[in-house]
């Protein structure tokens, strides 16, 4: 195999390097080698017994491009301005070629984007993906997903309706608890004393921007895991000592996993158009059909379903730790829980990637997605007992889980066998395979 | 296997209960069937029209409908008035033109005109601002079939007085059910208050449900044609992944050594 051009080092795993064959492809080649970058992403040796919960990446990417380019046609007819912004989704909801469609679509987008990136996170916290050598893969994940919380939060503010004016505010009040500078903050913020028309033209803005920065970083993300060769379901490196061993662990990525993704998309799209074509409401809340009033608090504030994990850890620290007062302490405790995860990396100790070998960490993993699931229902629920004792046991299993049980676990866990390679795990599995010769 | 499975059932099923659970309404409101409930429902033009008439005759005495223009009054899937017909109910209201200052009947492309009292609020989408009824399970995915609830609020609201009355402040306030307490609206029907052109008996519950019925279309008014593109798109998906499922499975046989061998 020859080297020194970068689309055949992609992966490490040995494989046939494109070669140009026209004068015109090599024409083009010569000065950008786009085909050959093309063509080796495309074919790039994906191992064969990645399962149902790698389609993630896949969805992700559609939801990301459904979501600019819906979001690019909303643009055209919405107007921001506290007098404006309202009146002008029920002019798109109403008057505009469409416009309804753009719009759930649109929104009801924002659930399945954090459907799908919740599904990716945990795939990779059971089968090990942030572990060496793909730690930049998940820090810039985490980056991207810290990302479309704040462009998902900015969006939800620009209907103006009540829950985006009181969910605003709520949160930009949370910048309000760090001392000394959190009020020069928060006023830098919403430039200006209050939720107004500032804040929505800056959030505005910026929900503009974020996605496309998300986009930069979606690239990295995916150069990244190229450059390291995907995870699989074992844990076990697809072997790259000879191209003969490789193609026996692999299969590339077109046609077999771009079909395999396509179909599973499709899937997934069954279950949204559902909920946009007979529930588009289903997922919002019923206050934002009411127009932002500052002077009317609704009596319940409560964020769209995907922060409510967060929101319930934020409420769950209703105690002060020395110096640090129970705001404080909140806000550090929601952005300190996002923190932990990003560091799972290094607080891992275990050798094994796959969760599906360490008999102990599934017992810890489920719960861990257990806490997660109860932390959403306590989000939702009042401050008030049992649900604030309830947050505060799962806000402590979260840190508990990434602090405790990871650095621990692997120095005292006895894994189970592992296959040797990729091909006896999925040999084991497709038992009508032919022995090889 | 089998307890990984268990366990995450009821985790999906602790993740929908959420979306119930949230938004709870306070006073007591009654399940009614609408006939655009569900994914073949659809409004009923007859019923639309005789909501649009109680709109009319009672309700807009003091509630407005700023963001419905007079000719969606015409458009499809909506009470589809005869285009002389809304012409002639927009011509009844006068409105002043902001640019010249002057008075006259209203076109088609005016709106409805706002709310007459300040503590009045506007009807526009008053069918989406009190959803929220999710029926007897709790999950809220009953939706998809028994609607969102708004309507149900509105017709419950409208029923909803017990005729208890007590005053506040200098102002009277009326005991209602659907909304859990005392609410400044009086009591709005009566029995035979108005006179429908189909005949149909103008009992209080008719109107109440008649312009229930109607708000949902002047907060929806695109439904039938998102329930349309939406069963249009289902099926069209359906298919498509059917499709996809046999060249997958196809495409895969010879890697998994089911079927043919290799070519």
């Amino acid at each position: 195999m020859k080297s020194g051009t970068p689309h055949e080092e992609i992966s490490g795993i040995p494989h046939d390097a494109y070669e140009p064959k026209t004068p015109a492809e090599k024409w083009l080649e010569s000065r950008l080698p786009i085909i050959g970058l093309l063509h080796t992403t495309l074919t790039i040796p994906t191992p064969k017994n990645l399962n149902w919960m790698w389609i993630w990446g896949v969805v992700l990417v559609f939801a990301l491009v459904m979501q600019i380019v819906t979001g690019i046609v909303l643009v055209m007819h919405y107007q921001p301005g506290v007098d404006t912004a309202f009146a002008s989704v029920e002019h798109i909801m109403r008057n505009v070629n469409a416009g309804w469609a753009f719009r759930y679509v649109h929104s009801n987008g924002a659930s399945l984007f954090f459907v799908a990136v919740y599904a990716h996170i945990f795939r990779n916290l059971y089968y090990g993906g942030y572990k060496y050598p793909r730690e930049v893969t998940w820090i810039i994940g985490m980056l991207i997903y810290l990302l479309m919380m704040a462009t998902a939060f900015m969006g939800y503010v620009l209907p103006w309706g009540q829950m985006s004016f009181w969910g605003a505010t709520v949160i930009t009040g949370l910048f309000g608890a760090i001392p000394l500078i959190g009020d020069s903050i928060q006023t830098w913020l919403l430039g200006g004393p209050a939720v107004d028309n500032p804040t929505l033209t800056r959030f505005f803005s910026l929900h503009y921007l974020l996605p496309f920065m998300i986009l930069g970083l979606t690239i990295l993300h995916v150069w990244a895991f190229h450059h390291t060769g995907n995870n699989n379901p074992t844990g076990v490196e697809v072997r790259r000592t000879s191209k003969e061993e490789a193609e026996r662990d692999t299969v590339p990525f077109w046609p077999y996993f771009v079909i395999k993704d396509l179909y599973a998309l499709v899937f997934v799209l069954v279950i949204f158009a559902i909920i946009v074509g007979f529930m588009p409401n289903y997922l919002g809340h019923p206050d934002n059909y009411i127009e932002a009033d500052a002077l009317v608090t609704p009596a319940h504030i409560v964020p769209e379903w995907y922060f409510l994990p967060f929101y319930a850890i934020l409420r769950a620290i209703t105690f002060d730790i020395l110096f640090i007062d129970s705001k404080l302490g909140g806000v550090i405790a929601m952005f300190g829980s996002i923190l932990v995860m990003g560091a799972a990396p290094w607080l891992d100790t275990s050798r094994v990637r796959s969760g599906r070998y360490r008999p102990r960490f599934k017992i810890f993993f489920w719960l861990f997605v257990l806490a997660f699931f109860v932390l959403m229902w306590c989000g939702a629920m009042p401050p008030e007992q049992p649900f604030v004792i309830i947050s505060q046991i799962a806000t402590l299993y979260w840190f508990a889980y990434f602090l405790v049980v990871l650095p621990v676990l692997g120095l005292t866990e006895k894994p189970l066998p592992m296959p040797a390679t990729i091909e006896e795990d999925f040999r084991r599995r497709h038992p009508d395979i032919k022995p090889a010769e | 296997m089998t307890i990984k499975k268990s366990i995450l059932s009821a985790l999906v099923a602790v993740g929908l209960a959420l979306c119930g659970s949230q938004a709870e309404a306070e006073g007591e409101v009654t399940d009614f069937r609408f006939s655009f409930e569900g994914p073949f429902g659809a409004f009923d033009q007859a019923q639309l029209q005789r909501g649009l008439q109680v709109y009319t005759e009672v309700c807009a005495a003091c509630h407005g409908l700023k963001y419905v223009p007079y000719r969606s009054l015409s458009e499809p899937g909506g009470p589809s008035l005869p285009e002389p017909q809304m012409r002639a109910y927009a011509a009844q209201f006068q409105v002043t033109d902001p640019a010249t200052g002057e008075t006259g009947p209203a076109q088609p492309t005016d709106h409805f005109g706002e709310s007459n009292l300040d503590n009045a609020p506007d009807l526009s989408l008053m069918a989406k601002a009190r959803a929220g009824f999710h029926g007897p399970y709790g999950t809220g995915l009953n939706q998809l079939f028994r609607g969102m609830g708004g309507p149900e609020y509105i017709a419950s609201f409208l029923l909803g007085y017990t005729g208890e009355m007590e005053e506040q402040a200098g102002s009277v306030l009326f005991e209602n059910t659907a909304f859990g307490g005392l609410v400044a609206m009086p009591p709005a029907l009566t029995d035979g208050q108005v006179t429908y052109a189909d005949g149909v008996e103008a009992t209080t519950e008719q109107m109440a449900l008649d312009v229930a019925a109607f708000l949902m279309w002047t907060a929806e008014p695109k439904m039938m044609a998102r329930k349309h593109a939406g069963l249009t798109a289902v099926l069209f998906l359906i298919l498509l992944a059917v499709l996809l499922y046999f060249t997958n499975k196809k495409l895969w046989s010879r890697v998994k050594g089911k079927g043919e061998t290799a070519h």
